[in-house]
């Protein structure tokens, strides 16, 4: 493969993440790396999360890969994923032009909004978990999502001041549409075109499939089946135990780290079908204030920094 | 005179909201309009996604010279008064006049306002619409939104035209300064485009494919869509709300029909139709057979230069995988029977101190079987002794039953967690898959209704018992732990319950009782409302209902109130009905007036402690009734005159026959057994003195007006009839 050939999102996967990433670093957006943790979707990187508290501009992309244990379907279903990724753009303040600069990345991708039926459709956004909302869109392109469009208004309970735009865009659902396939696993992931490989491998075509298929399989498998719920059970106490301790310690990043594998944690409870009802208030309440409390711990260690820096700025 | 064209671009306004925004942007500009003296022509308000639009024809270049006078204190006054008057008037000393009032020099403020360009005043209404304008949501955006006392408003706002004739009028809010410009469609035309004057507006706009005018873009999609499905030689299903909120979607629609898959015709059709709609804003069709066919409406956004060929096909494929989750929940919950689902209801809490839904499934299953066994509800075609068709009341019940208890049952299915609104119709669907009898997934489907004001009110008997004892038990048992409807708030429903529940009963002519106390109360009030929308008079309902009252005992049978109630009505419009509710009205003042409480109120004066409660005492009755006659006898120690006589008679006669009537509920006879009054009430009245000076006569009249008086309170309490 020409290393010095263009970038050629309509035929690989990974060519149009590499496509986002040259145009929103073009943009002058920090590309960062997905958080190495599991989560539940890319808001909780604390580049969007805690970013998004404060006065200070800030700029982001990266792609996040994101766990949701009760959508695996066992490599079955061609939409459906336990693990998938998202491209986050977060853009604080949020800029005047930042429909333009969203519509000018679908462009880059290969979407022709003059061909293709782009709509912003009303999608407000709300984390109960992070204490957070925020008014947009989903953003249509053919009737199909492809991505949410979010001014978030408040985070951790706080303001947010300034307002942050937040893109996300759902990545697999944007390369079966540019790639024109119905089926997730058959999404080209490299644009390699044979089928044979030489001695070393690389050229040949590699799909979705290849690399998650087994992946898919077994994880729901897990996720559903295996999962020691005692052990998952005796995982949530600890972190939220240890969040605290986090807490106590003031270290509030720690603290979030603690509350996002919490999060996660439950997540895995519930695909194990071992809360009831009753219950998951319970436990969404309990993840709610490790959250929370993790953003106000943020926010009281930083404020004052924030308020010194920022004239006329309060938290 | 010149017109004023305003618009107000932001980025995408949800279509739910903009018909509330035009009403918004209209009145804001009104009353703006009238606190500067200004009147307006006509005014049209327009809205896209993008933007929102008014035009106000003729306004005056400026307001007139207004002349304000105002009286302060006399001369003399101390200068504290004076100086204050002078302030709150924003005048000097000085210019203050004197003038006589009643012979006392007073001071006078007199303020000349001259007349103000509206230019000018149309600068400062904008920021102040704009500031004041009620969104259901709004937010902050922006640099500015470093602090939370920024511009508010839907989506960020982006632009403002403001042109009087064509001048601008200028001003600005939070950094966005009106203009001339504007933006046309956001893909076709995307550069900037300058208007001239409200009269170029649409035109221009729609050179720049953007049709402003939502109606006529409503238009486009309600022809449109018909017209694509009767070329593909299909129906157009119609549905105003999504003609709607695709016009709220769009600035340049273009109706588009696609095809999917005929294998997902096995789904249901509402479950398409509900996926089409609710998902993707789409419309579907039916063939020539009224069958819902293998196709859909979108509406897009742009003429693609394709023809929305690869816009149909991203669709088409974006309803596919709808469709497919759709049929995958359909397969999934057909795998458990509804007898197992059932079983998850414990899982769900009905209301913290109702229990689960299981718990209410109990008790409706165990009501429904009652109504039936009471013969409150019966079987239509009941089974001859010997004979195969029909049912019998046993097997009646168990049907009943038996649909109560998996009635709820969707509720956990996956169809139903998909779509809520489909709870009812799920479970009769996967009922009848089942097998079950049809008479049990006719009632697990329909058990809801009747839900709205025009919805079908059920009549298959087994569906009638599982409906009423569903919503009965829903109302006796928040009534029970005290959580009724207060003003606007009604969480759990229960005015719709209570109708379903009148609607019912009344058009299955149902005999029951309904309830006592509060909730009883509560259904008179949905009777009176349902009624009143029907053309019956409220008054009626109360006279009817009041009965209970006088007699302590309320009237709880619905269908014999409203019974009794129209025969009123139709009474009331007679010239008999009018006339006896006169001579009603006059015999009631007179007894109010002389303060008379019939016979048994003179009885009462002797002494006993409760006498009236001896009058209802079985071992007293004879003795009552003994004295009664001796009074009666006492009473009638003169000759009465002949209009006396023909009302005792016509008394006589009546009471009895309009008992009868009552009691074999033929209301219409018992009215004209009351009408029979009339003519000897209103001889009595223009013939006899009832204020005799010999008491014996007195008494006896009166209590031949209270006679009447009973006896028309055997129909109605007439006191609360309105003339």
């Amino acid at each position: 493969m020409n290393r010095d050939a263009p970038r050629d999102p309509a035929n690989s996967f990974q060519d149009m993440i590499l496509a986002l990433h040259d145009f929103w670093s073009a943009r002058g957006c920090l590309i960062l790396q997905p958080y190495d943790m599991r989560m539940g979707a890319g808001t909780f990187h604390t580049a969007t999360t805690l970013r998004a508290l404060g006065p200070e501009p800030w700029n982001a992309a990266f792609v996040q890969p994101c766990r949701r244990p009760t959508d695996g379907r066992y490599g079955e279903n061609p939409n459906r994923l336990q693990h998938y990724y998202q491209y986050q753009v977060i853009l604080k303040p949020s800029p005047p032009d930042i429909q333009e600069l969203y519509l000018e990345s679908l462009r880059v991708i290969g979407i022709d909004p003059l061909k293709h039926d782009i709509r912003f459709v009303e999608d407000d956004w709300e984390s109960p978990t992070l204490g957070a909302w925020g008014l947009g869109w989903e953003v249509w392109c053919d009737g199909m999502e492809v991505t949410q469009f979010t001014y978030f208004q408040q985070m951790g309970g706080f303001d947010c001041k300034p307002v942050s735009g937040e893109l996300t865009y759902g990545l697999e659902r944007l390369a079966m549409y540019i790639q024109g396939v119905d089926n997730v696993f058959d999404l080209n992931f490299n644009g390699g075109q044979s089928s044979s490989s030489d001695a070393t491998g690389r050229g040949r075509r590699v799909t979705y499939g290849d690399v998650f298929l087994e992946n898919e399989r077994q994880m729901s498998k897990w996720n559903f089946e295996v999962a020691d719920t005692d052990a998952l059970f005796d995982l949530f106490d600890k972190a939220e135990a240890e969040c605290r301790n986090a807490l106590d310690h003031g270290v509030p990043v720690a603290a979030y780290e603690q509350a996002v594998e919490a999060s996660h944690i439950f997540n895995l409870l519930q695909a194990r079908g071992v809360i009831s009802v009753q219950e998951r208030a319970s436990y969404m309440g309990r993840v709610r204030d490790l959250a929370r409390g993790s953003c106000e711990a943020h926010m009281a260690k930083e404020k004052d920094r924030w308020a010194a820096d920022y004239e006329g700025w309060s938290a | 005179m010149s017109d004023f064209l305003l618009e107000l671009r932001c980025e995408e306004i949800p279509a739910r909201m903009q018909a509330g925004a035009r009403a918004e942007l209209e009145k804001l500009f009104r009353s703006e309009m009238q606190a500067a003296g200004v009147t307006p022509g006509a005014i049209t308000v327009w809205s896209t996604p993008r933007r929102l639009a008014l035009i106000a024809r003729d306004l005056p270049e400026a307001t007139e010279a207004v002349r304000e006078e105002a009286k302060g204190p006399p001369e003399g006054a101390p200068d504290k008064a004076v100086d204050g008057f002078c302030r709150k008037n924003g005048v000097t000393r000085e210019q203050l006049e004197l003038r006589e009032v009643k012979g006392r020099p007073t001071y006078f403020a007199v303020i000349d306002r001259p007349g103000r360009a509206v230019r000018a005043l149309l600068a400062e209404a904008i920021p102040a619409i704009i500031r004041n304008f009620s969104w259901p949501k709004s937010m902050r955006w922006g640099a500015a939104s470093q602090s939370t006392e920024s511009l508010r408003w839907v989506r960020p706002l982006s632009g403002i035209v403001a042109l009087l004739g064509d001048e601008l009028v200028e001003c600005a809010i939070d950094g966005i300064a009106s203009g001339y410009a504007t933006h046309g469609h956001r893909f076709h035309c995307p550069g900037e485009i300058t208007i001239g004057s409200a009269d170029d507006y649409a035109e221009k706009l729609r050179a720049c494919h953007v049709i402003v005018n939502h109606e006529e873009r409503q238009d486009l999609i309600r022809d449109g869509a018909r017209e694509a499905a009767s070329d593909a030689g299909l129906t157009l299903v119609e549905d105003e709300g999504l003609v709607i909120e695709n016009a709220g979607l769009t600035e340049w629609p273009v109706p588009l029909l696609g095809r999917f898959d005929s294998e997902f015709l096995d789904v249901p059709p509402e479950v398409i139709q509900l996926t089409a709609r609710v998902n993707q804003k789409y419309f579907v069709c039916e063939d020539g057979a009224g069958n819902l066919a293998n196709a859909f409406v979108c509406t897009a956004n742009i003429a693609a230069e394709d023809g929305g060929a690869a816009i149909v096909d991203g669709n088409r494929k974006v309803l596919a995988a709808r469709l497919s989750d759709a049929r995958f929940f359909w397969e999934l919950d057909q795998k458990t029977s509804l007898e197992d689902h059932a079983k998850k209801l414990e899982r769900i809490t009905f209301h913290e101190k109702l229990g689960t839904v299981a718990d209410k499934v109990e008790r409706v299953a165990k009501l429904a079987r009652w109504l039936v066994e009471e013969g409150i509800v019966t079987p239509k075609d009941k089974r001859d002794p010997g004979s195969e068709a029909g049912v019998t009341k046993e097997e009646l019940a168990d049907l009943a039953e038996q649909a109560a208890r998996l009635a709820k049952a969707d509720l956990v299915t996956e169809m139903v967690g998909e779509f809520p609104e489909l709870q009812g119709l799920m479970g009769g669907y996967y009922a009848r898959a089942e097998g079950l009898p049809d008479a049990v997934a006719d009632a697990i489907r329909d058990h809801y209704k009747p839900v709205g004001q025009g919805d079908d009110v059920p009549t298959a008997p087994v569906t009638v018992a599982v409906s009423l004892a569903d919503k009965l038990d829903t109302l006796r048992s928040f009534f029970a732990i005290d959580e009724k409807p207060t003003g606007s708030k009604d969480p759990f429903a229960l005015r719709r319950a209570a109708l379903g529940v009148i609607r019912l009963i009344n058009e299955n002519a149902l005999r029951m009782y309904v309830a006592s106390g509060d909730l009883l109360d509560f259904f008179a009030d949905r009777l009176k409302v349902q009624q009143k929308e029907a053309g019956v008079r409220h008054d009626l309902i109360d006279a009817v209902f009041a009965l209970g009252q006088t007699t302590g005992k309320q009237e709880d049978d619905l269908v014999r109130l409203l019974a009794r109630v129209n025969a009123l009505q139709s009474f009331m419009d007679t010239e008999d009905g009018a006339n006896l509710l006169a001579a009603y009205k006059r015999a009631a003042n007179i007894l109010k007036k002389e303060d008379w409480h019939g016979v048994e109120g003179e009885i009462a004066k002797t002494g006993e402690e409760d006498p009236l409660a001896l009058v209802d005492d079985p071992d007293l009755k004879p003795i009552i009734a003994e004295k009664m006659r001796q009074r009666h006898e006492m009473l009638l120690s003169y000759t009465p005159e002949p209009a006396e006589k023909a009302l005792m008679d016509t008394l006589a006669e009546a009471e009895p026959k309009a008992d009868t009537a009552i009691a074999a509920e033929d209301f219409e006879a018992a009215m004209g057994a009351l009408a029979s009054l009339r003519g000897p009430i209103d001889r009595f009245f223009d013939e006899v003195t009832v204020n005799a000076d010999e008491e014996n006569k007195r008494e006896n009249r009166l209590e031949l007006l209270d006679r009447f008086r009973a006896a028309v309170h055997k129909v109605a309490d007439f006191g609360r009839i309105e003339f």
